[in-house]
């Protein structure tokens, strides 16, 4: 591999694809530029409460995740805006360095702030929930079309959750719902299936971005110590996601339900796909609601995005991968402004698919899923 | 081609333990100072095209055996503003993969306005003033 | 990057002294790397306990339990192929069927045994401790002594690296026990300093460290708490394999301990060159936290990561351990396993290449006599 790109000829061929094409990124974190943005969005006891008690969580510390991130506010060092403001807290500044720059035609937004699905107290949870909606129509979508909203709701009861959605289904501002990957039990769990049975209903697809806070270690041997190891076990929430769902046979249940797993990563869905229709036709009997083999359920129903894009030595390994996910269920992603995000001009770059297919991936698939024109 | 020897800053405008962003002849370009030395490396990582000069600069994080931390080389080395990747800033190698990955860098050195207006320096940026020494890019 | 192939050393077992190794099945030698024997009941221990624990085990009734592990139950069909489960008990307890079916059934020369049972699992330490040195007792005799193609894995106390290196040391001075064993969900991650004992002796005795699928359940399988179906664990396994992985990188233990191999049973194997990837990338960013990690985290577990063969999680026929082998550029890091009498494929169908390739004598026979370097030691005996 040469990467000495100064030293390269000059490209000879047309215009790389992705200067060509309008870009649809599925994951970009608005950043409240302070806690305060949010307040008047809630009502007066739960800006007390929150002033007062701050988030209640499962974990060591109060404000902060207990494996310190490698960057500050784990964001790339270029995407502070002038004036010291968070990273992604300002619209003009995130307008210039990413919607313009990369030509990106529709965004999705995935606030992270406090985490309302993991707030212990669930009726705070709910509160914050509903004032984090109405603060991305409040200081984003309505300021730029390109961006559009996710329902955040907190999991955990799920008639909170439903109230919200019913709440924002019929605002086209929002174009899915947003839950934790870690939440209090596997997301295939019963206890959850009536917000699966609102999305259908309103015919949003699910959004879960890696993370969570929900108290049980990150593996299975318990916690890591650092944070290279904890970063990595945002695969294995994804890939225990899966598994619960499928094999709890929610896709069984809700057959058209849509799921859109936000930073996962790619390559690692061929052998899960693989492991998990091995080990089904052996132990058949104890899932008896499953009637296709796991792998096609999680081709029907789960779509995923392409941040952060795995790295083989051999740029042919990724491309293999990739077919064997179907590129059909391949989104494009940043996570813009934090450190370990992706340019389209990367993605095109390190994709050896084709034009056609990554035409797909850049664009086309997410289109298709949330209806953009 | 034969290169140019390109004027890009007075030696105070880039202190010691920082960089600046230059152009020059519509090259995009970091420029470090260590410890009173001056390295010119192009501003764009050979990963995904992160900006160097936007970079930390830092010491190389060694250990002789797990839990031994130390620092070596202090202020040698940058990590990119995106994924972290560390260079070397007098020789652009990255650390992480040093066989195959490294960022241009270019020769630099200190000269001093006298010598400058002599020639032969591009120096269309900015008036050079005689008593002042400047970096010289070469490119 | 690996060990020279021990052919200075005396070849042994069954075969020790004869000319060339019995010819397996697939038309050349080879070694079993996983198979499994099961203590019946605990019935069987009780004569290798001492006189303390033999009236605590009977006052107690604790001799009458199963001790069945939750990640292993023998009557879920993975756990016993209908032609190799015994007409009565728990699969892998006859030593006559283990003979016909696996080591006449494959034609191994040599088979590594690996015995999974509750009582590693304790929570008294003590408890978990004699029942470790129980079984290591009852496997030498009634195992070892009976079949001299047979070798076993160390069972040891998990919960407590000091006594578990103990029980190492007692051991060791045995050399048919070819390596270590434990569980890869444990109650902390596998790289935390204070399993380091364990790696010590291991490393010290020439020992890998094998590290099976099966679960202390100190912890959900997932991060996400419990799911209803056991079919959702199993798969799981391969994720508490993938943080074995990272832990045992970036905690340094291979810095530490650089001659030690860790050996995954169990683990289904095609996971592993898209975990490395992604592994390999985030260390390129944030290595600073770990600076002992001084190669990329792929190179580190091609030099000293095996994984045994048997699951392997791929569609038929699709040819993925030739790509597997070309992902990791390593043909040494496959070990045959038939995992007998576990239910994954029929007739001695193991083998998801051609036999005749020279990546499968690698498989078969050449990485794991790389592996396990006591397999070639002479003095067998105690
Ligand atoms: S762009 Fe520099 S490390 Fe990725």
């Amino acid at each position: 591999m040469s990467t000495d790109i100064l030293e390269r000829p000059p490209q000879q061929r047309a215009a790389p694809l992705h200067t060509r094409l309008k870009v649809v990124d599925c994951d970009i974190h608005p950043t409240a530029a302070s806690a305060d943005e949010l307040l008047p969005f809630l009502s007066e006891r739960w800006r007390d409460y929150m002033k007062t008690y701050g988030g209640f969580y499962r974990q060591p510390l109060s404000d902060t995740l207990s494996h310190p991130r490698m960057a500050p506010d784990v964001a790339r060092a270029d995407a502070w805006p002038p004036g010291g403001k968070p990273p992604g807290s300002d619209l003009a500044f995130m307008q210039t360095q990413h919607l313009d720059a990369n030509n990106i035609e529709h965004g999705m937004l995935m606030p992270l702030n406090r985490g309302p699905g993991n707030q212990r107290n669930l009726e705070f949870g709910a509160a914050l929930a509903g004032a984090v909606n109405d603060w991305q129509l409040a200081h984003w979508v309505d300021r730029d079309t390109r961006l559009h909203a996710s329902i955040v709701v907190t999991q955990e009861h799920p008639p909170f959750a439903i109230a919200e959605i019913e709440k924002r289904a019929g605002d086209r501002r929002f174009s899915q719902i947003m839950l934790p990957p870690k939440s209090l039990e596997p997301q295939g769990r019963r206890r959850y299936w009536p917000i699966y049975e609102a999305a259908v209903a309103h015919n949003l697809p699910l959004a879960l971005h890696v993370g969570g806070i929900n108290g049980y270690p990150a593996t299975a041997s318990g916690w890591p110590s650092y944070y290279i190891e904890e970063q990595h076990t945002n695969v294995q929430g994804m890939q225990s996601l899966i598994t619960s769902m499928v094999i709890e046979g929610v896709f069984e249940q809700f057959p058209t339900l849509k799921v859109v797993l936000v930073e996962g990563g790619v390559a690692w869905v061929p052998a899960l796909k693989w492991r998990m229709d091995k080990h089904w036709k052996r132990l058949k009997s104890e899932a008896p609601h499953l009637k296709r083999p796991p792998s096609e359920y999680i081709h029907d129903h789960i779509w995923l995005t392409t941040q952060p894009l795995d790295e083989p030595d051999a740029d042919m390994d990724l491309a293999e991968a990739f077919e064997q996910v179907g590129v059909d269920r391949v989104m494009f992603s940043t996570d813009y402004p934090h450190w370990d995000g992706d340019e389209p001009s990367f993605v095109v770059g390190k994709l050896k698919i084709g034009e056609e297919k990554l035409r797909r991936i850049l664009r086309d698939n997410a289109r298709e899923l949330y209806g953009f024109k | 081609m034969s290169r140019q020897r390109h004027v890009v800053a007075a030696i105070d405008e880039v202190g010691p333990g920082t960089s600046k962003r230059v152009n020059v002849a519509g090259r995009d370009i970091a420029l470090f100072n260590v410890g009173g030395e001056f390295f010119a490396l192009a501003n764009k990582c050979p990963h995904e095209s992160g900006p160097l000069c936007q970079g930390k600069i830092i010491g190389l994080a060694v250990a002789d055996e797990p839990g031994k931390y130390r620092i070596e080389r202090d202020g040698e080395f940058v990590k990119c503003s995106w994924h972290g990747w560390e260079f070397d800033i007098r020789t652009g190698q990255s650390w992480c993969d040093p066989a195959t990955v490294r960022v241009r860098a270019y020769d630099t050195a200190v000269e001093n306005g006298e010598t400058l207006v002599r020639g032969p320096y591009v120096a269309e940026t900015f008036p050079v003033a005689i008593e002042q020494n400047y970096v010289v890019v070469e490119i | 990057m690996t060990l020279a192939a021990p052919d200075t050393l005396a070849r042994s077992g069954a075969s020790s002294g004869a000319a060339s190794p019995r010819t397996s099945v697939f038309g050349s030698p080879a070694i079993d790397c996983d198979l499994h024997i099961a203590v019946p009941s605990i019935k069987a221990l009780m004569p290798y306990l001492d006189a303390y624990w033999r009236q605590q085990f009977v006052t107690r009734g604790i001799d009458r339990l199963s001790w069945n592990l939750t990640s292993d139950p023998p009557g879920a069909p993975i756990s016993g192929r209908p032609d190799w489960r015994p007409a009565t008990g728990k699969p892998g307890t006859s030593l006559p069927l283990l003979r016909e079916k696996a080591l006449d059934g494959f034609g191994v020369e040599l088979a590594i045994a690996n015995c999974i049972y509750g009582g590693a699992a304790l929570h008294s330490e003590d408890m978990a401790s004699v029942v470790c040195s129980a079984m290591n007792d009852w496997i030498a005799k009634e195992w070892l002594d009976a079949e001299p193609r047979l070798r076993a894995s160390i069972v040891v106390p998990m919960n407590n690296p000091e006594l578990a290196a103990q029980e190492i040391e007692r051991c060791a001075s045995d050399n048919r026990f070819a390596q270590v064993s434990m569980l890869v969900a444990q109650g902390e991650p596998l790289g935390k300093r204070r399993h380091w004992p364990i790696y010590a002796a291991a490393e010290k005795h020439g020992l890998p460290v094998c590290l099976h699928a099966g679960s202390l359940y100190h912890h959900p399988m997932t991060t996400n708490g419990y799911g209803s179906y056991f079919l959702e664990d199993y798969v799981a396994q391969a994720f508490a394999f993938e943080s074995a992985v990272l832990s045992l990188v970036s905690e340094g233990v291979f810095a530490k301990y650089p001659a030690l191999k860790i050996v995954f049973a169990e683990s289904g194997v095609t996971w592993l060159p898209a975990a490395l990837w992604r592994f390999n990338k985030t260390w390129r960013g944030v290595r600073a936290e770990i600076p002992w990690v001084k190669r990329p985290p792929m190179d580190i577990v091609r030099d000293n990561i095996r994984l045994t063969l048997q699951p392997f999680d791929e569609p038929d026929g699709a040819g993925r351990l030739e790509r597997f082998c070309e992902q990791m550029k390593s043909d040494r890091m496959v070990l045959f396993s038939s995992d007998f009498p576990h239910w994954h494929y029929e007739g001695t169908d193991a083998l998801p290449i051609s036999p005749k390739s020279g990546l499968a004598r690698r498989i078969l026979y050449d990485n794991p006599r790389e592996t396990f370097p006591r397999l070639g030691l002479r003095e067998l005996a105690r």
